[in-house]
């Protein structure tokens, strides 16, 4: 045993960095919505950035440790606490003694927390994955989201003992941390999030005053929105020229924005579908997914251009600023010994 | 927009490409997509993750990092990555033999149905809507030889062409809230069977017994693109036959 669901908040599960292979199957991908941050708290503990991690939403959630772990926490601001109410800190390796109670209901930034332990939490594989697809029904727990009593088991430790010098210990000696961190991966708070995308193929369906407006308006999250996409609202809907031919269905990817005829445009997220016939108006930069990710309903976005070329370099300059960091973390957390 | 010969690879995002070689469903291009899809998966390039089919394109997924790592010296005069991925998909489609290959071997699969009644609910209205009776639109429907263009909307759906046009039948106007997996329905010139438990606007005729997505197996698809699908009409008796073997 390892980690005790005592409440699951407003929705979480089990998710790792998806299911790769079987969109030709209609099942969707899955996985972490944001990326970057269950990667980070996986490395952060030692882990493989494949491995299972927790993703809490919102706010409500509450943990026991079991036994003593090392965990992270990594994504929004949950102002995660123990029961003698010491703040835990995020986007570092915490050693937690066993019965520490976790409470994450001091809601502050951000939209959803990613919870790693070392060794890797256990999950049902399917597909190569544990990722929960609740539509499919599979990975997780039983393909389901958590419940309150859930027992989260993590995996033995196979790689080196996590040896970190001058570690902090909290007055109650529960936890223990060092005071270094990898917060500046995080998704930053912002009045209006500023989302960068391309242009999509079918953007000459919107009349002319719905592609401007694409990049003038400001749009808020709709409270139906979920892991498999977010709905936008602004206060004018996009309109598409009528009479245009209908279109046959073709792929869909993470980050396509669609426009369905009530003109309030969808982005498609981890757990979208695989295909889809809605005229494709745009596409987010993939560097700018997991700002969705750290959404809430009610939150605004603006859509800024970008091209494909620098959309690419962004991305290849992220993914080599993720090797640094896995690579410094990996320093860090072995040091010389 | 890039373009080889009749290919366009239209950019779908920064980590994927849409190969679309025509805009309408038919058979021949059906053909050619699936001959694309198998040369894609045997010769897979560096960096590719996995391809999806649709009725007149492919999406190549890809990691820009592994294709930016792995570039030739030629291939780093590219501006994009995005070029390099289209380079590499038009050396592979130059290799594509011209011949149809009959080596692929067309799978039929037999999916049983109970028609009418509770697994049923709209059979009587799609035979009114078509002044049949619901015999000849079983039929109809049992006699048809159905081709899988692709797999998508849920995990196991299969958009199928071949439905005779005497049985078509507009969408309901309220779609239902929740239609048991495995129903069998009609919306339009379509048929379709559901794979999970979801709402859905089509006229439900009736029911199979078996599972179309089906996560523990190695395929979790009974149906993939190119198989081709005859429905045979199974009586009440049959279904819970068949459902308690599943079960068992």
């Amino acid at each position: 045993m390892s980690l005790t669901m005592i409440k699951p908040g407003l929705f979480a599960t089990i998710q790792d960095l998806g299911r790769y292979g079987y969109q030709k199957y209609g099942v969707a991908i899955g996985g972490a919505m944001d990326e970057p941050a269950a990667r980070a708290a996986n490395w952060l503990v030692g882990n493989r950035d494949t491995e299972a991690v927790l993703e809490l939403t919102l706010t409500g959630a509450e943990l026991r440790a079991e036994r003593d772990l090392w965990i992270a926490l990594c994504g929004g601001d949950m102002g995660a606490q123990t029961g003698e109410g010491e703040v835990i800190p995020l986007w570092r390796p915490v050693w937690i003694a066993k019965g520490t109670h976790l409470a994450f209901r001091n809601y502050r930034t951000g939209c959803r927390t990613y919870v790693a332990v070392a060794g890797g939490l256990e999950g049902d594989i399917s597909m190569g994955s544990s990722s929960t697809y609740l539509r499919g029904g599979i990975g997780g727990l039983d393909g389901r989201t958590l419940r309150a009593g859930d027992v989260l088991e993590a995996k033995p430790i196979t790689g080196r003992t996590i040896a970190i010098d001058k570690l902090v210990t909290s007055p109650s000696g529960g936890l223990k941390w060092p005071l270094w961190h990898a917060g500046g991966f995080a998704v930053a708070p912002r009045e209006v999030h500023a989302v960068r995308i391309m242009p999509g193929e079918h953007q000459h369906r919107m009349t002319a005053e719905a592609q401007r407006g694409l990049y003038e308006r400001v749009f808020r999250i709709a409270p139906s929105s979920d892991r498999m996409g977010y709905r936008l609202h602004s206060d004018v809907s996009l309109k598409l020229i009528e009479g245009m031919p209908e279109l046959i269905s073709e792929p869909v990817v993470h980050g396509t924005i669609q426009l369905p005829p009530d003109g309030n445009p969808i982005v498609l997220l981890a757990e979208r579908q695989t295909t889809g016939g809605y005229p494709r108006i745009g596409q987010v930069a993939s560097v700018d997914i997991p700002v969705f990710a750290q959404l809430k309903p009610g939150d605004c976005i603006r859509f800024y251009p970008v091209t494909l070329q620098e959309a690419e370099e962004l991305k290849l300059e992220s993914e080599l600023d993720m090797d640094q960091l896995r690579t410094i973390i990996g320093l860090k957390l072995y040091g010389n010994k | 927009m890039k373009k080889w010969r009749n290919v366009q690879f239209v950019p779908l995002g920064d980590s994927s490409v849409l190969m679309r070689a025509g805009d309408g469903i038919d058979e021949s291009l059906h053909r050619w997509i699936m001959a694309v899809m198998h040369l894609l998966e045997s010769r897979r390039f560096e960096g590719m993750i996995e391809c999806v089919p649709s009725f007149a394109a492919i999406a190549v997924h890809y990691d820009p990092l592994a294709v930016w790592r792995s570039r030739s010296p030629q291939e780093r005069a590219h501006e994009a990555v995005f070029d390099t991925v289209c380079a590499r998909l038009e050396t592979l489609l130059s290799q594509l033999p011209d011949q149809e290959e009959n080596s692929r071997q067309q799978r039929i699969v037999t999916i049983p149905v109970c028609y009418g009644g509770n697994y049923g609910p709209d059979l009587q209205e799609v035979a009114q809507h078509c002044g049949l009776s619901a015999e000849e639109v079983i039929s109809i429907h049992t006699s048809g030889l159905y081709l899988v263009y692709m797999i998508g909307f849920a995990p196991g759906f299969p958009y199928m062409g071949g439905m005779s046009s005497r049985i078509a039948a507009p969408r309901r106007k309220t779609p239902r809230t929740g239609i048991p997996a495995g129903s069998v329905g009609i919306a339009g010139a379509q048929t379709g069977v559901y794979p999970l438990a979801t709402p859905g606007g089509w006229q439900l005729i009736g029911r199979t017994p078996l599972a179309l997505f089906r996560p523990k197996q190695e395929m979790p698809s009974l149906l993939r693109a190119g198989d081709q699908v005859r429905f045979e009409a199974i009586n009440a008796g049959q279904f819970m036959e068949w459902e308690r073997e599943r079960g068992g």
